[in-house]
């Protein structure tokens, strides 16, 4: 059985079409990432799928039950984390789990196992206001919410936005834990590198998926040789770059430029030549293998 | 039911928790009560007069001894006969001046009438008139005491009588009319905040997402504020008792219940502005500009409205505070039961119901 379906699934807001006819499913006890910048309509398409939000057209069915119809049913049997924080900022730690166990109908003891992993770590806090924590513990007391009533599905929007890497990286490991416990996680991020870490993907830009597949097959499709360049001088070799006549792309990729040719194949010296001609200096160049930012960057382009 | 009072154990959290809203809550009635109550008040103390006394005989000197001894009045001089009574004024030196006729005594006892000429600067329109009914009070209450003794009858003045607050103290005024504003403003603003709050903070999202109804969700906001303005409630009595000394002259209950139908009415205004606004400076705006100014100045409170344009009459038909407010005066200075107040009664207790349900079908179960 299908967690989630959704069919031609549209939301406009009076002339702005914020997501267009989606369509895509979700397997149960997968997890799902939705990659794409902001303004893509992640958030909505998560809004309605909480039943938050009511779609302009097209069907949600979420766990077997109708998005729109089914609303009171499905509510209690969903977990939910939106983008902003969203726990109250003057209530402690404990004060904060406690209500959302108690609105949920359960005790914090009820789904202790659920949570230990996570909540062991914010504990020592317990009794500081929600407001005063950092954005990592913010992250992981808001997941702690939205799990206490032990959901079958969660929805998370942007959880590892404004998130410092390492708490980014222990957010994730925190997820695949829970997926291990049979729960369907539905996540959406602007960070491509987290990509790789979800079951299936599915790139979303202005309200249209561009692709969805597994992390590797998208990487897979990529098939044209990418060249790592790197000079003394990044932004004289960005713009150089990009002059060169047979250029296809060239992206910013931590310290170095990625570089991709029309004619797909190419010799390096092409390249080195045309930019110490244009006085580039100290060039580095270096095959590299594509990932999956190569790939979304590729199909961004191609639906611009 | 667990989770309803989950619910509402977390709103007297954030309540207590932020000193804004405790200073609103329970600063605010105070400072409000006494700021009102003594600084602003339509009665004259110490006003200065003058008096020409042409007859100067025991009982126009008595009569000048029960003017300046009530405590209304400041003799700042005694004018000769033939002295320029307009010069005064002129000079601004006093409000009043009091004009005793020749042979004052003798006349009255001869010819059982006698004149006084009250002469007021009426500059300050409701000043004269205040100045003017508070001398004519005490000349009729001297000439009562005097039919008395003489045994022959005196000329009777027109009788003006001021039922219910005799000195005119508008604190009278002002203590039911501020229990209306506060209660309105504690309750409507306070909820309307709240609320916003939520949406604001993206908590909303949250609870519609939880399986609290609607229902749940707005009665768990307003009953904190439903206990505080009963709170609330009873320290502007306390102090208007105490320190303003106001009477109280009918039942605390049926006063109680009249208020929380008020109360009700107010929060039911304040979850529907909360529907309408998504952030808290918009909820305070609409509250206090959709209900504080109506509440002053179309229920009576400062402007009778009787002496309003037809148009407004009309209008403040519909504000709920003007209802309140008769009720209140009923009750506190008359000390009138449901039997004279039943109208108004009902007509309260239709808005609420009204409200309510506007309120609960208008909150929103998902975001716009």
């Amino acid at each position: 059985m299908n967690a989630v379906t959704v069919n031609d699934l549209t939301k406009t807001y009076g002339k702005i079409t914020a997501i267009n006819r989606l369509n895509f499913t979700v397997n149960k006890g997968e997890l799902f990432g939705f990659i794409g910048p902001d303004g893509a309509g992640k958030t909505t398409l998560f809004r309605i799928l909480t039943t938050l939000l009511l779609p302009d057209g097209g069907s949600a069915n979420v766990i077997g039950l109708d998005a729109v119809k089914d609303f009171k049913k499905l509510r209690p049997q969903i977990g939910y984390m939106p983008g902003r924080f969203s726990l109250y900022q003057d209530l402690t730690v404990q004060e904060n789990l406690a209500f959302f166990a108690t609105v949920f109908g359960t005790t914090i003891e009820e789904n202790y196992d659920l949570i230990k992993d996570i909540y062991v770590q914010i504990e020592p806090f317990k009794n500081r206001r929600a407001g005063k924590l950092s954005g990592g513990m913010k992250q992981k007391l808001a997941l702690s919410c939205a799990l206490i009533h032990k959901p079958e599905i969660l929805f998370l929007d942007e959880p590892t936005t404004g998130v410092d890497a390492v708490s980014r990286q222990e957010f994730w490991e925190m997820l695949k834990r829970l997926q291990a416990k049979d729960i369907t996680i539905i996540v959406s991020t602007p960070y491509m590198d987290e990509a790789s870490l979800c079951d299936r993907v599915a790139l979303i830009q202005n309200g249209n998926i561009l692709g969805i597949d597994t992390p590797e097959n998208i990487v897979r499709d990529f098939d044209r040789p990418i060249l790592a360049v790197k000079s003394s001088n990044m932004y004289g070799l960005l713009t150089s770059l990009k002059t060169f006549p047979n250029v296809h792309s060239v992206f910013p990729f931590g310290e170095f430029l990625h570089y991709t040719d029309r004619r797909g194949k190419f010799e390096p010296q092409e390249i080195t030549h045309y930019l110490t001609q244009l006085g580039i200096q100290n060039i580095e160049t270096a095959w590299t293998q594509p990932t999956i930012e190569d790939s979304f960057m590729a199909l961004m382009e191609q639906h611009a | 039911m667990k989770s309803f009072r989950g619910f509402i154990i977390k709103e007297f959290y954030h309540i207590f928790r932020d000193k804004r809203t405790m200073l609103i809550l329970f600063g605010m009635p105070v400072i409000q009560l006494i700021l009102f109550g003594f600084a602003i008040r339509n009665e004259v103390n110490d006003a200065r007069i003058a008096i020409l006394d042409q007859s100067n005989d025991y009982m126009t000197q008595e009569l000048t001894q029960k003017i300046v001894s009530s405590g209304y009045f400041i003799l700042v001089e005694q004018l000769k006969p033939g002295g320029d009574i307009e010069s005064v004024f002129k000079q601004n030196r006093v409000k009043e001046v009091i004009v005793f006729e020749p042979h004052f005594a003798q006349r009255l006892l001869r010819e059982n009438k006698a004149a006084v000429q009250i002469i007021a600067d009426a500059t300050e329109p409701n000043m004269a008139n205040l100045l003017i009914n508070y001398t004519s009070s005490i000349i009729r209450d001297y000439q009562a005491g005097l039919r008395g003794q003489a045994g022959s009858p005196v000329q009777i003045n027109p009788e003006v009588k001021m039922l219910y607050n005799p000195e005119l103290k508008s604190v009278y005024l002002f203590v039911p009319g501020l229990i209306a504003l506060l209660l309105m403003l504690v309750s409507a603003l306070m909820t309307s905040i709240t609320i916003a709050r939520e949406k604001e903070l993206g908590t909303m999202e949250i609870l519609l997402v939880s399986p609290l109804k609607p229902a749940q969700i707005i009665i768990g906001k307003v009953i904190p504020y439903l206990f505080l303005s009963f709170v609330n409630t009873s320290t502007i009595l306390l102090l208007a008792r105490y320190v303003f000394g106001v009477p109280f002259h009918g039942s605390y209950g049926f006063f109680f219940f009249e208020a929380f139908l008020f109360v009700v009415t107010a929060l039911s205004l304040g979850i529907m502005i909360s529907t309408i606004a998504d952030s808290q400076q918009t909820a305070m705006m609409f509250s206090l500009a959709g209900l504080m100014l109506p509440v002053i100045i179309l229920s009576g409170f400062i402007f009778p409205v009787s002496s309003m344009p037809v148009v407004l009459q009309i209008i403040s038909h519909i504000v709920p505070a003007k209802w309140f407010l008769i009720i209140v005066k009923g009750i506190m200075l008359k000390g009138a039961g449901i039997e004279y107040l039943w109208k108004e009664t009902l007509i309260l207790g239709g808005m609420m119901l009204f409200l309510i349900s506007v309120s609960v079908k208008k909150f929103k179960i998902r975001l716009q």
